[in-house]
């Protein structure tokens, strides 16, 4: 139609000449202006406390900054080393990671490197936290001790502070201008000294060696030959400090992990791990995830179906009960939420336990001996006990709220057309309270699959959800990589049921209320 | 079909009494008798116990008290899908999440028929009802009027010979409700079911009926022909809830055979048929309908008593005037007269003497 009319007349105009369109979205623009004014408050609070969150944890399941940023000499050499060949990696290597480790180990960034490589390889941090003691007394002074010997000159911070701002010096020595470069930032931030006043740190020297051994050329005074020094190992030296810097596990994982993004902290989420040749399966006795994702999944279906079976009935005849009953009823169903979650959680520990409230019912009335007292506590029974009785309200609410707004005519004129009382259920009424079922499945499902505290309180090891482990690496192993992986899993996966839901069903008959 | 067939009566309420909090009855004594085929209408003002009476028709409540039957059998223990009664509700309660055919196919599907019959008949009862082309539709897609005709096709697409209907019509307008009521009556003619019908609407009643039962306060104040109820009514309820009605008050002084004497409180007196008056000194409410008002004293009999009358309003309605009047003290007393080349049309202000025959003026209860 209005395609049709501009066509031919072109833009209808308003009154005042000016395009309708544009006339009737300068009319809106205030309105939305105002209209956003109001969710300002609500969107800054939403974006701070649920959208940036939610983001750094993304971020954090594949960030892995900390390996290159700390060894950032050692990574870029590490990639041409073949593990494969079964060596350690050559001198070169090791001496780049001598200069890394010495300013990690000023910084004390070494332990958190340690920590961040032990989650992939365990044994990594006290190798760390063990050489990181040594490494400030290897061998290498005897470098520093010959070239001074032959330039004096060398002991005065001040001239090394000139020649390293020269670029002929700079070029000619590469190595030795990295290392003065790391040693003289690390004593400004750590020691808040000026690095002229110091003489600089033997690693500089052996740097300056290392360069000059190379056929460096700089211009004097600093063209020592170093053709007759005595040379010292630094890899002998990593060795002497603990034998394990000569296999070739801790350089593997190093060099696995020295990008600064990974899929690590996944592949681990999945009970996987990286290796040589790619992402391989962890060995059987090692997975724990895959087998808690399912277990979480599968139990929160059964505690979502046990709300079903037991909240619909209730939701029925709160809607078809006389307005003054019904709310007390109500009250009954929200009573719950007027009490704190961990007491709830606690009292079905004293009902649950082998010497409890039910178990002596039971043995009471000789429906299980005394001997063989049921299980019902620290073990998947127990939580899915203890869940349903707490997600029950958001099932019953929904339901009750649909459920209210089918007119009782419709159950009548199923039966005056000859419905018998389940068919005039099923086919007449169900479908019309499938929306609530429908809503009240998903609540509940959601909010199942990352339930917390009462997992951790009733669960025992068998009935533990996977929340349950990524708040221990969030707070014990503070594995949060790892942690961020596992809940972007999660997250995930009830994004791709909710779509699942919204093709079979359709998001259209998910109802909360009328 | 014999004589007995007819005479016997097909739907029974036999001394009914109902009861929601057993404290008050909103059904007191209910007896009713209806043979096939008959259109009978329940009449009544809204809360007088109508739907409650076809609820219990309908299986849908318990009678506190006494027995209804269907066919000569005792019903009162026999659920409701069991009792093979068609029903139309006032909402209609379409399924929404069926299609119309779906519907109409859902009371088949219960008593198995087979796919081609159900088709078959489903197909029939819409076009019945001129909605042969809207099978594929939800209820949420059809107009007020078409959701009504689905219901009445659903009602009557397993042929049940008792069809109830609580105040289907009462959600259209005034014109397709004329048209649908005209409707309803020709279809449950040419089907020959009984139907039961509930509704506030006295013109709706009067149309559609073979007979009408008028409620008022949970018991029948009169059950009879449109035309009874209209020209006879039984008491002072019945006579001003049917059509227009003018209502005088006073005491019997004299009673002589089918004609009786009444002394308004005016101090006028007035002659009336008594009804429900037995003797001489009861109080009396009489009625008498607009159009049978006299004016012309030729067309009154000599002896006839008459009434001062002052004019006081003259509305032209097109086929009739209605002229209002102040009689013995009320000015609600309303003439009607037919809008002939010769008639009479009464000037505002004039004063005029009024009177009936005997006969149309009903002695009824005070
Ligand atoms: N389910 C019920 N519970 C209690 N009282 C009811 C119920 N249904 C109807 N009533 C009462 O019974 C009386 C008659 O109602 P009803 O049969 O619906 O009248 P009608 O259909 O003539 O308007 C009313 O006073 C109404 O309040
Ligand atoms: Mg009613």
């Amino acid at each position: 139609m209005t395609d049709a009319t501009q066509e031919t007349s072109g833009p209808i105009v308003a009154a005042d000449g000016r395009p309708l369109r544009q006339s009737l979205n300068r009319a809106l623009r205030r309105q939305k202006i105002r209209a956003l004014l109001l969710i300002a408050p609500l969107l800054a609070f939403i974006m701070v406390s649920f959208v940036i969150p939610i983001g750094d944890m993304l971020f954090r399941s594949v960030e892995n900054q900390i390996v290159p940023e700390t060894l950032p000499r050692t990574t870029a050499l590490l990639g041409d080393w073949d593990p494969d060949l079964g060596e350690p990696p050559p001198e070169a290597v090791f001496a780049a990671f001598y200069t890394d480790l010495v300013l990690a180990e000023e910084r004390k960034l070494h332990t958190r490197l340690g920590s961040r490589l032990n989650y992939e390889n365990s044994g990594v941090a006290s190798l760390f936290r063990a050489t990181g003691r040594d490494v400030g007394r290897f061998d290498t002074d005897i470098y520093t001790d010959q070239l001074v010997a032959a330039v004096p000159d060398l002991e005065d911070g001040a001239k090394w502070a000139g020649w390293m701002a020269e670029p002929p010096v700079r070029d000619a020595l590469p190595q030795t201008a990295d290392a003065y470069d790391g040693w003289a930032q690390m004593v400004a931030e750590v020691h808040n000294a000026d690095p002229v006043t110091r003489q600089p740190a033997d690693f500089v020297f052996a740097a300056l060696y290392r360069d000059l051994a190379a056929g460096a050329a700089p211009p004097p005074p600093l063209d020592v030959d170093v053709g007759g020094f005595e040379t010292v190992s630094i890899r002998d030296q990593f060795a002497a400090s603990d034998p394990k810097w000569l296999d070739t596990g801790v350089w593997r994982t190093m060099r696995a992990y020295a990008g600064p993004l990974t899929n690590g902290y996944f592949l681990n989420a999945v009970d996987m791990m990286k290796s040589a040749d790619g992402p391989r399966v962890r060995p059987e006795n090692e997975r724990i995830y895959l087998t808690l994702f399912l277990r979480t999944m599968k139990m929160s279906l059964v505690i979502t179906g046990l709300c079903i079976l037991l909240g619909y009935p209730v939701a029925w005849i709160l809607a078809n009960l006389p307005l003054r009953s019904a709310n007390l009823l109500m009250i009954l169903v929200l009573l719950p939420f007027w009490t704190s979650l961990l007491v709830r959680t606690s009292a079905w520990k004293i009902l649950l336990q082998q010497q409890g409230v039910i178990n002596d019912l039971l043995v009471g009335i000789g429906l299980v001996g005394d001997g063989s007292r049921l299980e019902l506590i620290n073990n998947s029974t127990g939580t899915i006990i203890a869940m349903t009785h707490i997600l029950l309200p958001f099932m019953i609410l929904p339901l009750y709220s649909v459920m209210k707004t089918i007119p009782p005519s419709y159950l009548r004129a199923a039966k005056s057309l000859g419905a018998n009382d389940w068919t005039a259920f099923w086919r007449v009424y169900f479908p019309q309270s499938a929306p609530g079922v429908g809503a009240g499945s998903i609540l509940v499902f959601i909010l199942a699959i990352g339930y917390y505290i009462t997992p951790e309180l009733v669960g025992g090891t068998k009935g533990v959800f996977i929340s349950n482990r990524i708040a221990f690496h969030i707070s014990s192993s503070l594995n949060w990589g790892l942690a961020a992986a596992l809940g972007t899993i999660l997250l995930v996966m009830v994004l791709v049921l909710y779509w699942a839901y919204d093709k079979l069903v359709g998001i259209d008959n998910v109802k909360l209320g009328g | 079909m014999t004589k007995a067939d007819i005479d016997a009566a097909f739907v029974e309420f036999e001394r009914v009494q109902k009861s929601y909090d057993g404290v008050t009855l909103v059904v007191k004594d209910l007896n009713l008798s209806l043979p096939k085929g008959e259109f009978l209408t329940m009449l009544g003002p809204s809360g007088s116990g109508k739907t409650t009476c076809l609820m219990m028709l309908a299986g849908f409540e318990t009678a506190t008290h006494g027995e209804i039957r269907l066919a000569g059998r005792p019903i009162n223990n026999i659920p409701p899908h069991k009792r093979g009664i068609g029903m139309v509700f006032q909402n209609y309660a379409l399924f929404p999440h069926m299609s119309v055919a779906e519907n109409l196919a859902f009371p088949l599907e219960v008593r198995k028929l087979d796919k081609a019959e159900r088709e078959a008949k489903v197909m029939r009862a819409l076009d019945m009802v001129q909605m042969g082309k809207f099978g594929g539709r939800r209820p949420a897609q059809l107009s007020g009027g078409q959701q009504q005709r689905v219901a009445l096709a659903r009602a009557l697409v397993f042929e049940p010979e008792l069809v109830l209907m609580d105040e289907p019509l009462g959600a259209l307008d005034k014109q397709l409700r004329e048209h649908m009521q005209f409707e309803i009556k020709r279809i449950a003619d040419r089907l020959g079911i009984t139907v039961v019908y509930v509704t506030h609407d006295q013109t709706e009643a009067l149309t559609m009926s073979d007979r009408v039962a008028v409620f008022d306060d949970g018991r029948i104040q009169q059950l009879a022909t449109p035309d009874e109820l209209y020209e006879r009514p039984l008491n002072s309820f019945v006579a001003q809830f049917i059509g227009e009605n003018n209502t005088l008050t006073g005491v019997v002084t004299e009673i002589k055979g089918e004609t009786c004497n009444v002394k308004l409180d005016s101090g006028d007196i007035i002659d009336a048929k008594p009804v429900n008056v037995t003797k001489v000194g009861d109080r009396t409410k009489v009625s008498i309908r607009p159009e049978r008002v006299e004016f012309n004293k030729a067309r009154l009999r000599p002896d006839a008593h008459t009434l001062k009358a002052e004019v006081l309003e003259f509305i032209y309605m097109g086929d009739i005037f209605r002229t209002r009047l102040r009689v013995a003290g009320h000015d609600d007393f309303v003439v009607k007269t037919r809008n002939a080349s010769d008639q009479v049309r009464l000037q505002p202000g004039t004063t005029i003497d009024i009177g009936w025959m005997p006969e149309d003026c009903r002695a009824l209860d005070a």
